[in-house]
């Protein structure tokens, strides 16, 4: 086992190599790779050698090398102050990618309530997240209704709409329920597409107003940027509440098992839908963000593709886990504005970085004590 | 308590005395579990009734059935694997706590004694059986013989006042059985009624109190352990292969 793993996934993206660049390169980076591998894999081993002296050395400074990082509470800490103090370093075109990260990342929490607490697989989250920037978009531009009282509306709308799919997709399961959802997705797209009267169609909606605080309007980028990140401790804030509490261990009951869940007094219908409808409540506010971030919305930007996206995120990262889908976003926001760089390479090298994590994490980035999606 | 004919099983009437033992024992595809399945409402017979203390629960949903007092273990352990032991004891008080999302969100003070209080109680329930020093493993991992009992564990979490245990000693060593077997004595005591389905005639004819058996789906006897071991019907159908 030692020498094959590392043997096939270098001969597998040596192969991937080979149409870009010709037998010679392909080659080279099989070596390459086979290598780096084979030393990852040898340090591996002799991790537990090295582990000893570190935490000696670490328990000078009071910090358990055993809690991951991403658990100790100063790291938490300076992050929030670094996250607080970005605007003032850093050009726009790194806070627009930060904006666009905190959406995902307010749409991947949202999703991980119905994929990663309750099991149930939702292909057309996209769909909730149209729902909630369209909703926002139309009160804005026909009635004239300001950002924070249109926003209750719309937040309300998603989530009566995750309650509607819901009821009648909660009597199928796993594979069927995945293509109910998928349509539904499709079907909000196309009505969003076609009902010219209403949502002008494929050429969208523009003009719509930004948020007002106190006659303070927002207009540029930093303060979107205060904004999401409101909005992200929110939504962290509430989805952890709700996880610990008696509704998300529910859920994850219902995740692991069905009638298990239903015999120690669980109505797990009850419970799918309020995953479900949880769930489109997160889309809805991320949607109403993002057409008075964009001032424009059309049914271009609500594509099944995004839905994969959001849904990548939460598997990625590790469904079920809050910072673990946190990351997922993040990375997945971050990594193909990285790859600009290489324009041709970029999907080739997002899609390779996929199959490396799911190949030596398959539980996500941190999906350690997670279940992993059962369909 | 008492449950009418069950149909789809064939003319089933059987009785349940409060705070007793009663075994349903009987050879592979007797029907046994279906009986438990239809008791807990996973699967609803065609026909007949079943009471639970005057109630008719035959139409109920298996949380409602639950939440009336009617608790279970299975054939084939079906713990929440990828929970600790002690989340599987808190999840089971479910029926029996109410804080709601807005409680859980704004952490108010009924929220926090409730989960104190639950989480209190599962350390209760998890010294009963004895694994006490599980609590915070994972439920998947346990060995075999104490994923049963942390299923006994949990069934007695939702506070049912009937317990219905299918197989509780499949696949144990001696020692372990007896443990089960004391295990259910003293849930005897705690002044609950315990139905059970078992093959192994040491633990029946050691602590039930009542015997029914069956074979196809009929009932073929019932009485005092005793009498079943001398019943002529009884030792053709099932025991004269094991006795």
């Amino acid at each position: 086992m030692s020498l094959l793993k590392p043997l096939i996934i270098s001969i597998w993206f040596a192969l991937l190599f080979l149409p870009f660049k010709g037998l010679k390169a392909a080659l080279f980076f099989l070596i390459i790779l086979l290598l780096t591998l084979l030393l990852f894999n040898s340090l591996f081993r002799y991790k537990n050698i090295f582990k000893d002296p570190l935490q000696k050395i670490f328990n000078l400074f009071e910090f358990n090398i055993l809690t991951p990082l991403y658990e100790s509470i100063y790291l938490r800490y300076v992050l929030f102050a670094a996250l607080l103090v970005i605007p003032f370093f850093v050009k726009d075109y790194v806070l627009d990618v930060a904006i666009l990260s905190c959406i995902y990342i307010i749409l991947a929490l949202g999703l991980n309530v119905v994929v990663g607490f309750a099991g149930l697989l939702n292909l057309g989250f996209v769909a909730f997240y149209a729902i909630g920037a369209y909703t926002y978009a139309l009160l804005n531009t026909k009635l004239g209704i300001g950002f924070w009282s249109a926003l209750p509306f719309s937040m309300l709308l998603t989530t009566i709409a995750g309650f509607l799919l819901a009821i009648p997709a909660l009597r199928l399961r796993g594979d069927y329920l995945a293509i109910v959802t998928l349509g539904f997705g499709e079907i909000v797209r196309l009505i969003l597409n076609n009902w010219d009267t209403l949502t002008k169609g494929p050429n969208g909606i523009s003009g719509i107003s930004t948020p007002v605080v106190f006659s303070f309007t927002f207009y540029k980028l930093t303060h979107f940027y205060y904004l999401l990140l409101f909005f992200v401790a929110i939504t962290i804030f509430i989805t952890k509440r709700v996880h610990k509490s008696r509704i998300g261990r529910a859920w994850i009951a219902i995740r692991e098992d069905e009638i298990a869940a239903s015999t120690i007094g669980i109505n797990t219908t009850m419970y799918k839908l309020y995953a479900f409808a949880f769930g489109a409540f997160w889309a809805g506010l991320a949607g109403s963000i993002f057409a008075a971030k964009m001032q424009f919305v059309s049914p271009e930007s609500f594509t099944f593709m995004e839905s994969v996206l959001i849904l990548c995120m939460v598997i990625l990262g590790g469904s079920g886990s809050i910072s673990g889908v946190i990351v997922g976003a993040f990375l997945l926001v971050l990594l193909p504005e990285l790859l600009r760089e290489v324009q041709l390479y970029r999907m080739l090298a997002l899609g390779a970085g996929l199959v490396i994590l799911m190949i030596f994490r398959p539980r996500g980035i941190l999906g350690g004590k997670s279940a992993s999606l059962r369909i | 308590m008492h449950f009418g004919g069950i149909k789809a099983i064939e003319d089933l009437d059987m009785r349940v005395k409060e705070n007793q033992i009663m075994s349903i024992i009987g050879p592979n595809g007797a029907g046994k579990t279906t009986i438990f399945n239809c008791i807990t409402g996973l699967t609803r017979p065609v026909k007949g009734s079943i009471f639970f203390s005057d109630v008719n629960i035959v139409n109920l949903q298996p949380h409602e059935i639950a939440r009336l007092g009617i608790a279970r273990t299975f054939q084939n352990i079906r713990l929440f694997k990828e929970m600790s032991v002690i989340d599987n004891i808190i999840v089971a008080q479910h029926c029996r706590t109410s804080s709601g999302i807005i409680d859980a969100v704004l952490i108010l003070r009924k929220f926090r004694r409730e989960e104190r209080i639950i989480r209190e109680k599962a350390m209760e329930y998890l010294e009963f059986v004895g694994l006490y020093d599980f609590a915070n493993t994972m439920s998947g991992s346990l060995p075999y013989g104490a994923q049963r009992k942390l299923e006994i564990a949990r069934a007695l979490a939702s506070e049912p006042s009937l317990i219905l245990l299918d197989e509780p000693t499949a696949g144990m060593n001696p020692q372990e059985t007896v443990q089960v077997m004391e295990l259910i004595e003293k849930i005897k005591k705690l002044g609950k009624t315990v139905l059970l389905i078992e093959h192994d005639m040491k633990v029946v004819m050691g602590i039930s109190e009542w015997i029914v058996v069956m074979d196809h789906g009929v009932k073929i006897a019932e009485g005092i352990p005793e009498d079943i071991k001398n019943n002529k019907l009884v030792i053709e159908a099932y025991l004269g292969k094991e006795y």
